[in-house]
């Protein structure tokens, strides 16, 4: 279990390594930050005092490492537009998508899981029929327009919620929603499936000719090796939903990393834009980690391999 | 005494069958036969012709997809054939049990050996933990597994066929049942642990003094162990009766030509002697059959054999077969006319 701990461990290292290189690189191939800061009016000294004043004229080898350095340490330095640190522009965002990432991913867990083994243990009931309505609605309507038609039906028709801002637990309601179904029908499609073919399995057999009871057969023996895959999907749809959450917090103007990173891109805040995605790296890297930990807890063997 | 003891099992007319977009599979036909307290009763026959069905049927394991039908399904002397699912599971890993051919998919991959095993003393005995994880301990020893209480912490992962099958073997013994169902529990081992699974298997029958029902398609391995024996043929049973006298002198063409078509060198007794070839294709299991299943194999196949239900004869008073030939067609005379 160390040894697989401390393997995961290190290739988690490597990875933020390389994605450290190329978020450094791709910032200064998009444009001469130079020039961003200076603005578009700016003479050609002005441009010249700016590029040695933020150590631009340097080796970029060098810039990499003091980059990283100063990122490690928390300081991704100020944005070029707002008079404020990155640093305290991305924690008081952070917690905001962070909420609405983990709460879109309980609520579809939350779908998913129980229509997925039901439908499984019954299939074409009815159940069956509405999880599969459910998950082809979800593969097929576009993010953004389900989140408008909430809008308009629960926010502008019924009243029901407010449908802006980040002032009160119900302004999360509808992005979650929003977020989460987005994740629901691979989430439910896989559920089923896992749940399926674990209900055919030998193991199950056994399980039977012991004389066991539904409820032990079920929630013992098929659940714990359903969810080993289920988990691993967890995580990348918690990625894939830090990524979606740019779109819902634009139209819910919740004011979060997501709505940052478009502003800050936008303005070609490159500090800002740096920050963002070696933040969202950070979290890509940390949520497959916690993926194979937890299996490795549901799975003996990728923990005694 | 065995004449007071109810028979262990008595099977009357089980079907099994499934329904197929062209027509219905009849994986088991009327199929009728009894197993006695403490008896070793072999099951032979080619692959599907419907063994494993059989045992699921008496296990009532049987997948959703398969029906079973059944006149009485008699365990003890008790009806079990309409019995309601909790009852069924009450029976099931208490006094019967089933050992399977795979033993590398049967254990689950994410539980310990010692929970797996604790588990059905646990479901079926009113017993603490302390006391299922020694009966655990003293069964794994029984099987001749090293080092149980390491064993028992480990995942059937770390350990090799031979040893999960005995752990399979340990899990079936662990309410000391009245019947194991053993369906081919050594074909996917190598032959030298194959042996010693076997000789386990009925060295344990007779200690625990239980019924087994061993389901193999391996003469040798009948030959060894069995005291009767059922040949199975396109989901029917073609002849039955005891080991000796079957081997001695089959009746049934299709029993002969599975005897002719063991390795010659192989006298029943050693193992490893894999049924052979008969010329020929099993009949379609799909829909009625009408005469002799074995009719379009067999050397001595004449008009009346395709015709009407072909009754059981006696050979001798324990001894049946279902075919229109009087008894006495020797061997010698089957090679002759198959030439
Ligand atoms: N799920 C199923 N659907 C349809 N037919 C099936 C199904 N399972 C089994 N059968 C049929 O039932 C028949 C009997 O199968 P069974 O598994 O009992 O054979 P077997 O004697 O155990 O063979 P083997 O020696 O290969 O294990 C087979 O001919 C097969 O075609
Ligand atoms: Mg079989």
């Amino acid at each position: 279990m160390i040894l697989f701990v401390l393997k995961r461990l290190f290739s988690a290292f490597l990875t933020l390594l390389v994605v450290s290189v190329l978020i450094f690189l791709l910032a200064h191939l998009a444009g001469d930050p130079a020039i961003a800061i200076a603005g578009k009016e700016s003479t050609a000294e002005d441009i010249a005092r700016i590029r040695v004043h933020y150590g631009f004229d340097r080796p970029l080898i060098e810039q990499y490492f003091a980059w990283c350095g100063r990122a490690l340490s928390g300081d991704f330095g100020r944005s070029y537009h707002y008079q404020q640190t990155v640093s305290d522009m991305v924690m008081t965002r952070l917690p905001i998508t962070l909420t609405l990432g983990v709460s879109a991913l309980c609520f579809a867990l939350a779908i998913s899981l129980p229509l997925g083994i039901f439908a499984a243990i019954r299939p074409n009931s009815l159940i069956d029929r509405i999880s599969l309505v459910i998950a082809v609605v979800g593969q097929a309507m576009p993010t953004f327009w389900f989140a408008l038609v909430m809008i308009v039906f629960f926010g502008l028709t019924l009243r029901w919620l407010p449908i802006s801002g980040n002032a009160s637990w119900q302004n999360f309601i509808m992005p979650t929603i929003a977020l989460g179904y987005f994740a629901t029908p691979a989430l439910m499609r896989l559920t089923r499936a896992g749940m399926i073919d674990a209900l055919e399995s030998d193991y199950i057999r056994t399980a039977r000719a012991k004389g066991l009871g539904h409820a032990s057969i079920l929630f013992k023996h098929a659940l714990r090796n359903v969810m080993i895959p289920v988990v691993s999907v967890s995580a990348v749809q918690f990625g894939a939903m830090l990524g979606g959450s740019i779109v819902i917090e634009q139209i819910f103007a919740l004011q979060g990393i997501g709505w940052l990173s478009y502003d800050a891109t936008v303005r070609s805040d490159l500090p800002v834009v740096q920050a963002i995605t070696l933040i969202i790296a950070v979290f890509y890297v940390l949520l497959t980690l916690a993926a194979d930990l937890i299996n490795a807890l549901l799975d003996p063997r990728i923990r005694i391999g | 005494m065995t004449l007071q003891r109810p028979r262990t099992l008595e099977v009357e007319n089980l079907n099994v069958r499934f329904s197929r977009s062209n027509g219905v599979l009849h994986a088991v036909r009327d199929l009728s036969f009894h197993v006695e307290p403490n008896e070793i009763l072999g099951v032979v026959g080619e692959s599907g012709c419907g063994k494993s069905m059989t045992a699921l049927a008496i296990m009532d394991l049987l997948s959703g997809r398969a029906e079973r039908r059944v006149d009485s399904l008699k365990f003890r002397g008790e009806d079990i054939a309409r019995v309601s699912g909790n009852e069924m599971n009450a029976l099931r890993g208490d006094r019967m049990a089933m050992i399977f051919q795979e033993p590398m998919t049967s254990l689950n991959p994410v539980y310990t050996i010692g929970d797996q095993l604790e588990e059905v003393y646990l479901r079926h005995r009113d017993a603490t933990r302390t006391d299922a994880r020694t009966r655990a301990l003293s069964l794994l020893d029984m099987v001749g597994i090293p080092a149980p209480r390491q064993r028992m912490r480990q995942y059937p992962h770390q350990l090799s066929g031979g040893l999960r099958q005995r752990v399979m073997i340990a899990m079936a013994l662990m309410c000391e049942p009245d019947l194991i169902i053993a369906d081919e529990p050594t074909t996917a081992l190598d032959v030298t642990i194959q042996a010693q699974v076997l000789a386990l298997l009925k060295q344990l029958q007779r200690e625990f003094a239980m019924a087994v029902i061993l389901i193999t398609h391996d003469l040798g391995v009948v030959a060894r162990m069995a005291d009767r024996v059922l040949v199975m043929y396109a989901g029917e049973i073609v002849e039955s009766g005891p080991t000796q006298q079957i081997f001695a002198g089959p009746c049934h063409p299709y029993t002969q030509g599975l005897l002719r078509c063991m390795p010659a060198a192989s006298t029943p007794g050693q193992s490893g002697a894999r049924l052979g070839t008969i010329p020929g294709i099993v009949p379609s299991l799909i829909g009625e059959m009408t005469g002799c299943a074995f009719a379009n194999r067999c050397p001595h196949a004449f008009d009346d054999c395709r015709h009407g239900t072909i009754a059981n004869m006696a050979a001798e008073a324990d001894h049946a077969y279902r075919c229109l030939l009087p008894a006495g067609q020797s061997l010698s005379n089957f090679y002759e006319t198959s030439k």
